[in-house]
């Protein structure tokens, strides 16, 4: 089975595991409301893995956070999460502590900072397992050498002893995944889990992820910067822009039909082994969009390539094309496939040079390139 | 589990943490060798101090009012009633450390707790705490300790009423001056530490606020506040000192280093080794346990950067 499979409908249980509806998280700040998430929608099913993508500031980690109710005290969410049939956005902490570690768990970023530096590994796995499952002293610790063999630990019993500064990142973030899955949750969250890894050991921890997620039938989220993680491990993928999702669809109708310029742009990002030398890298002109004070029309805007007068006032919303569950959010969608964006030249994005607040000016429109006029002002 | 095969296969791969080397059998230094040393010395000739060989401290041994040092069979020679000093020096020692320890050990338990909470829990609860400390610390702690001290024995002339033992009010009053102190910097630690991402993935396995504050974060503010708590008893003995000289520590005869250098201030000019005798003993003792706060604080804060 690859996991690139289109989606099926299963149509024996309507109401899937983890159902997202016009989610949005604003949050308390000195310069004003953050809207760090807005409006965002979306089904997860058991089994099935959701690869949210995005570049820094875009809202993913927030998205993960917020579905699962791990936001400070100064964020406000509205909108409706679902999880397993329950609404779960206004619960209290102390209800959702039933969930958290039991139903659903995350997997963290950087693993040195997620894990406690002065504890040993054994309490620090064993203690989700007395929280929420009834095993005395002995069962604990057995269950903790299993998961440690499960996620490809050697030598567990020696290792349980240790202390989390005594072992490699990639060892960490085993035993990250490990805890995480520890009381066998039905939803697995990683955020950026290969981030702070060595890039010789991000596939074995993406490879360690997919086969936990294989095995124990989770459904996962897996939220990352990088299209290249998620091709191939996630089932659908929503690209995540200003907050906002701007496209979603299967993993094999995204890359076989891109339409929206931003997914185009992130494709095109990805360095390609088979460049000439010294080829530069494509980048994406500008910076995301100041998220106190968004600028009306399309968030995007600014910085793309395809944007018309349109686009700048009139805020498109995430629409169905030919395919009715490929959405996206754009008035002139392109339709280029994975291996078009790959083989063919450049297109310049417009705001290239970098200009002052990401290519925004205070009023919300992008700078215009003036003409080039040389002798106009002598 | 193809994906965990070649990871299994390989170990080597995985074991690259083996030479980090963390063996911390760094030394601490020859001074806080010494400083343990002197702090071990009093403490231990205070703890054992009714069976060791020594004169009676409230007798009369000499035959002369302020006997030099050596003579008599007396190593410290006597005080101004004809008291042995070396025994008045170490029961001293041992009703001084007693209070101070004692006076720390209530602020470290009581401070602590209210800092930890005040750390975590930053809405109205943390902020009500942070004020209260900020009150209590506004207070001279000396001012503070005696007016405790004065609240707690009451006036004298009231014979038949219930009065605690005077070292119990003494170590209430410092122990409530502490609180404050411990709190603060607790709650500073705890602040920083709760911030820690290790916290938010406790609380995605579904932590209580109990098992985070105690088991979390509580193992790494300790080193904190060990730090505080050492300087905090060399504080204790120095205030004890303080209320001795206003007269409100330990009723006579009983001896204290507070009260032995309040003593030695009528002799001062005849036999100044009375009140210079009790003044050396608490310098190096405060002395030694500055230093070793500070070797604890060193070794936190290494620890803290090597991770």
């Amino acid at each position: 089975m690859t996991a690139t499979e289109p989606a099926v409908k299963d149509d024996l249980t309507p109401e899937p595991l983890l159902r997202v509806r016009d989610l949005s998280t604003d949050f308390r700040s000195e310069r004003g409301t953050v809207h760090a998430v807005r409006g965002v929608s979306f089904d997860l099913h058991r089994g099935r893995t959701l690869g949210i993508v995005g570049e820094s500031g875009s809202g993913k980690s927030v998205l993960s956070r917020s579905v699962m109710g791990l936001i400070a005290s100064n964020a406000t969410r509205t909108g409706s999460v679902r999880f397993d049939g329950t609404e779960i956005l206004n619960a209290s902490s102390k209800a959702m502590r039933s969930y958290w570690g039991d139903q659903m768990a995350m997997v963290f970023q950087d693993p040195m900072t997620a894990l406690n530096p002065v504890l040993r590994v054994e309490a620090q796995i064993t203690e989700s397992l007395f929280e929420h499952l009834d095993l005395t002293k002995a069962q604990a610790k057995a269950t903790a050498l299993e998961l440690l063999r499960s996620v490809g630990i050697p030598e567990p019993e020696r290792r349980l002893r240790m202390y989390p500064h005594e072992m490699s990142g990639g060892m960490r973030q085993r035993i990250m995944i490990a805890i995480a899955v520890a009381c066998g949750p039905k939803l697995l969250f990683a955020d950026e889990p290969t981030t702070a890894l060595d890039v010789t050991v991000q596939a074995q921890i993406l490879d360690l992820l997919q086969a936990m997620q294989q095995d124990r039938q989770m459904a996962m989220i897996l939220v990352t910067h990088d299209l290249g993680v998620v091709a191939g491990r996630a089932h659908d993928i929503a690209v995540m822009y200003a907050g906002q999702v701007v496209e979603m669809a299967t993993a094999t109708s995204l890359f076989d039909n891109v339409r929206h310029p931003y997914t185009e742009a992130l494709l095109r990002s990805i360095p390609k082994l088979d460049m000439a030398k010294h080829t530069r890298l494509e980048a994406i002109g500008g910076r995301p969009p100041d998220m106190v004070n968004l600028p009306p029309g399309c968030k995007f805007a600014p910085r793309c390539a395809y944007a018309q007068d349109r686009c700048l006032v009139e805020e498109p919303v995430l629409t169905a094309g030919d395919d009715p569950d490929h959405t996206f959010a754009c008035h002139f969608p392109v339709s280029v496939t994975l291996q078009t964006v790959r083989s063919t030249p450049t297109i310049t994005t417009k705001a290239a040079e970098p200009t002052e607040r990401g290519g925004i000016t205070v009023d919300g429109r992008p700078p215009r390139v003036a003409d080039p006029d040389p002798e106009g002002s002598n | 589990m193809t994906a965990l095969e070649p990871a299994l296969a390989n170990p080597s791969l995985l074991d690259d943490a083996e030479a980090d080397g963390v063996d911390g059998s760094h030394g601490i230094g020859i001074g806080a060798w010494l400083s343990i040393g002197w702090i071990g010395v009093v403490a231990f000739s205070a703890f054992l101090a009714p069976i060791l060989p020594i004169n009676d401290p409230n007798a009369e041994v000499a035959s002369l009012p302020r006997l030099a040092p050596g003579q008599e069979g007396l190593l410290l020679g006597a005080d101004a009633n004809s008291r042995d000093m070396l025994a008045r020096l170490i029961y001293g020692g041992r009703n001084s450390l007693t209070i101070a320890f004692f006076a720390v050990l209530m602020g470290f338990v009581i401070g602590g707790l209210l800092g930890l909470l005040a750390g975590y829990f930053r809405n109205w609860i943390g902020n009500v705490l942070a004020g209260f400390f900020d009150i209590l610390l506004a207070i001279p702690a000396l001012v503070l300790a005696l007016a405790l001290v004065a609240v707690l024995k009451g006036s004298p002339e009231a014979t038949d009423s219930f009065r605690l033992p005077t070292i119990i009010i003494l170590i209430v009053s410092l122990g409530i001056v502490s609180i404050p102190l411990l709190a603060r910097i607790t709650r500073g630690a705890t602040l920083s530490w709760s911030q820690r991402e290790f916290v938010t993935a406790a609380r995605a396995q579904g932590a209580t606020h109990r098992r985070i504050l105690f088991r979390e974060i509580l193992p790494n503010v300790l080193p904190a506040m060990m730090y505080i708590a050492l300087l905090g008893v060399a504080i204790a003995i120095v205030a004890e000192g303080g209320l001795a000289i206003l007269g409100a520590s330990m009723d006579p005869p009983t001896a204290t280093w507070g009260t032995m250098i309040n003593d030695g201030r009528s002799s001062m000019e005849e036999a100044p080794f009375i009140m210079f005798l009790p003044i050396i003993v608490v310098f190096i003792t405060v002395m030694a346990l500055n230093y070793l706060g500070d070797v604890v604080r060193a070794r936190f804060d290494v620890r803290e950067s090597a991770l």
